[in-house]
């Protein structure tokens, strides 16, 4: 009875508060579908503290970047960092905040082997070019060791739908192979040289589930939903590295040099020793000059709250956390970000 | 008394025609802006897109050729597999079965109607496929592998899982109009045509011929459901722009490229290659329309053209 009662009064009241609090301020921005469960529930803890009610449509990054072009959100969420030509198409500068990182798993589907298996760049972008056709071929075998590997053919699965999970992977095979770079390249769709497409992280886990000798590569997250074995990966200093939140969060951390001097730095194939080579950041779009003042001091709010507070959420929804330096890149930003020509956060 | 009913037929006129005007401008509409999100597209690639067999967001690149092929094959090996087993299915529920057999059996037939694409699509990929993997492509390739049609690799998905789960989909509205079509159909015709001696088959096939023109209707509106079939078919197609021979490798169609690259397409050379797929699209089913309607007109040699209208 008493839990009812108290219930109901929560019900109430988080009814009441926002409406109360902040009716005027309501920020709203479209993007990426890969950060919005965080995206979500960051939403929801910061409507519950500040009354802040931020709605986000998760309609992909290439509608977010249109959106936040043609000014119908307050800020945009893209998976890929913006080149510099779209940049340049933008009206005003735009300002990215890295918000979580993320990991790109190769599954694979290999009942006979015991062991976790291992692969190096070449393999990887030697098996998406269709050059390394079978497991039991000897480049594949040379780094694995006594594992009983198949004469079974590969087959490479890839995301058949646009998405920033292909631009992570593409990302990292044009960083680690040249013949790649000048074929194939990095992009949210490419033209692929092998292999079959599945559409979405559930369409690549499930073909590469339903079907022996396939390998895919997938979100971290659904790998580990799924139960599916994961490849350790050969990163730059020489390490097998299994993909893992923490490894992802030292990549970022390898790669703070370059994200201080440009945030949009890929930090696939991170020099740090522990990092795990194959994952990315997602960003926040936003507009270096503003010209509604309470809705750029709520943003800016919020983005403090999400890149220090909101961070404690990120491991239980399966992202990797920023690490202390990319959130002083962050930080740093946030400084810059001015109204109407006047800094935004100048009296804080 | 005689002014107003003239107002009343008026009005009544007036509201009917606004609203064939009104689908007819929706129609109008669609070309004039698929044109107008083409345009860079065409200017950059002009006929060549139609003929092109690389599609490169990396370099900016874009044919549609392999999707035009993917949509045109997926859609015919669906049509050979539903039109024998929808009419087969008609004939039965409208010729053969007691009537009231019938009624319980097309019901449950168009049920099919009312799934979901989506729901297809994940059974043609997690119940369809593993089958065709393990045991009917395996059988193909052992038995019939001399043909290219029937060459490659079981993947379980490709082309010829998108046929069936298609055929699937379009087999209820093949049953249902055609059933109804000969259910409309004279009993007096074949009551004639038993009285000259003719066999009950040869009675149904004179009751058939009388509905050829409706049950073409039917063949026709399957084929518009087939052609631009999306969440299904891209689930179970496999995705990959190469055109081959054999109907066991994967595939795509000019509504599945869409559905999987227009949401993060980003460049604006991109986005217009894939609202000119569209606009091909939209083409090919005005032609594959024409086509059939001349079909139509053909089969019944003018006499009941108004059939599909």
């Amino acid at each position: 009875m008493n839990r009812t009662l108290r219930t109901l009064c929560l019900v109430i009241l988080a009814a009441l508060a926002p409406a109360a609090a902040m009716a005027a301020t309501a920020l709203t921005g479209a993007g990426a579908t890969f950060p919005n469960p965080i995206y979500s529930k960051w939403f929801d803890m910061y409507r519950d503290k500040t009354g802040i009610e931020i709605n986000y449509q998760s309609i992909g990054s290439g509608a977010g970047i249109q959106q936040i072009k043609a000014g119908t959100v307050d800020f945009g969420a893209s998976d890929a960092a913006l080149s510099d030509a779209r940049l340049k198409e933008m009206p005003r500068r735009i300002i990215h905040f890295p918000t979580v990182g993320g990991a790109v798993a190769l599954a694979y589907n290999l009942p006979s082997l015991r062991q976790p298996l291992q692969l190096t760049p070449q393999l990887i972008t030697g098996i998406y070019m269709g050059k390394i056709t079978t497991w039991n071929d000897k480049r594949i075998a040379a780094v694995n060791p006594g594992a009983a590997l198949p004469a079974a053919p590969i087959l490479p699965v890839h995301r058949s739908d646009g998405s920033g999970t292909t631009n992570i992977f593409t990302t990292y095979c044009s960083a680690v192979d040249g013949s790649w770079k000048e074929m194939v390249g990095a992009n949210t769709s490419v033209s692929w040289p092998a292999g079959i497409g599945g559409k979405g992280n559930e369409g690549v886990s499930g073909l590469v589930r339903q079907t022996q000798g396939a390998i895919g590569y997938i979100e971290l997250a659904y790998a580990k939903q799924n139960k599916l074995p994961v490849a350790s990966v050969r990163n730059r200093s020489g390490k097998f590295i299994e993909p893992s939140l923490a490894s992802t969060t030292a990549a970022a951390e390898g790669a703070a040099p370059q994200l201080a001097k440009d945030v949009r730095y890929p930090i696939v194939n991170s020099p740090a020793p522990d990092a795990y080579p194959i994952c990315g950041l997602t960003f926040l779009l936003v507009y270096q000059d503003q010209k509604d003042a309470a809705k750029a001091r709520a943003l800016a709010d919020f983005i403090q709250w999400a890149i220090h507070d909101g961070q404690s959420v990120a491991t239980s929804l399966e992202y990797a956390p920023l690490p202390e330096p990319v959130v002083k890149v962050n930080e740093a930003s946030l400084r810059r970000l001015t109204i109407s020509g006047k800094p935004l956060l100048a009296n804080r | 008394m005689k002014a107003a009913r003239i107002t009343a037929d008026g009005v009544y006129r007036g509201a009917l025609g606004g609203a064939a005007t009104l689908v007819f401008f929706v129609v109008a509409l669609i070309v004039f802006e698929t044109t107008r999100g083409a345009a860079l597209s065409l200017q950059k690639f002009g006929l060549g897109f139609l003929g092109g067999t690389v599609w490169d967001p990396v370099a900016e690149k874009f044919g549609a050729l392999p999707y035009i092929y993917g949509t045109l094959v997926s859609s015919t090996l669906a049509l050979l597999l539903a039109v024998p087993l929808g009419i087969g299915t008609a004939v039965y529920l409208a010729e053969i079965a007691q009537r009231r057999v019938g009624a319980v059996v097309s019901f449950v037939i168009e049920l099919l109607a009312a799934i979901p694409s989506i729901v297809y699509g994940i059974w043609g990929f997690f119940v369809l496929a593993p089958w065709l993997r393990h045991t009917i492509e395996p059988w193909l390739i052992a038995n019939f592998g001399f043909l290219p049609l029937f060459r490659g690799y079981p993947f379980g998905i490709g082309m010829l899982n998108a046929g069936i789960v298609l055929a699937i989909m379009v087999v209820p509205t093949i049953v249902s109009i055609s059933r109804e079509v000969l259910l409309a159909t004279p009993r007096s015709l074949r009551e004639a045509a038993l009285a000259l001696g003719a066999t009950p088959a040869e009675a149904i096939g004179v009751a058939l011929g009388a509905a050829r023109p409706g049950i073409l209707g039917s063949v026709i509106l399957a084929l518009g459901r087939a052609l631009g079939e999306t969440m299904a078919v891209t689930m179970v197609i496999g995705n990959t722009n190469r055109i081959s021979a054999s109907i066991l490798d994967p595939g795509a169609t000019m509504a599945s490229i869409i559905a999987n690259e227009f949401t993060e397409a980003t460049s604006p050379t991109y986005i217009s290659a894939l609202i000119e797929i569209a606009l091909v699209l939209f083409a090919i089913t005005i032609v594959v329309n024409a086509l059939a309607r001349l079909l139509v007109l053909w089969a019944t040699g003018g006499r009941r053209a108004s059939a599909l209208a």
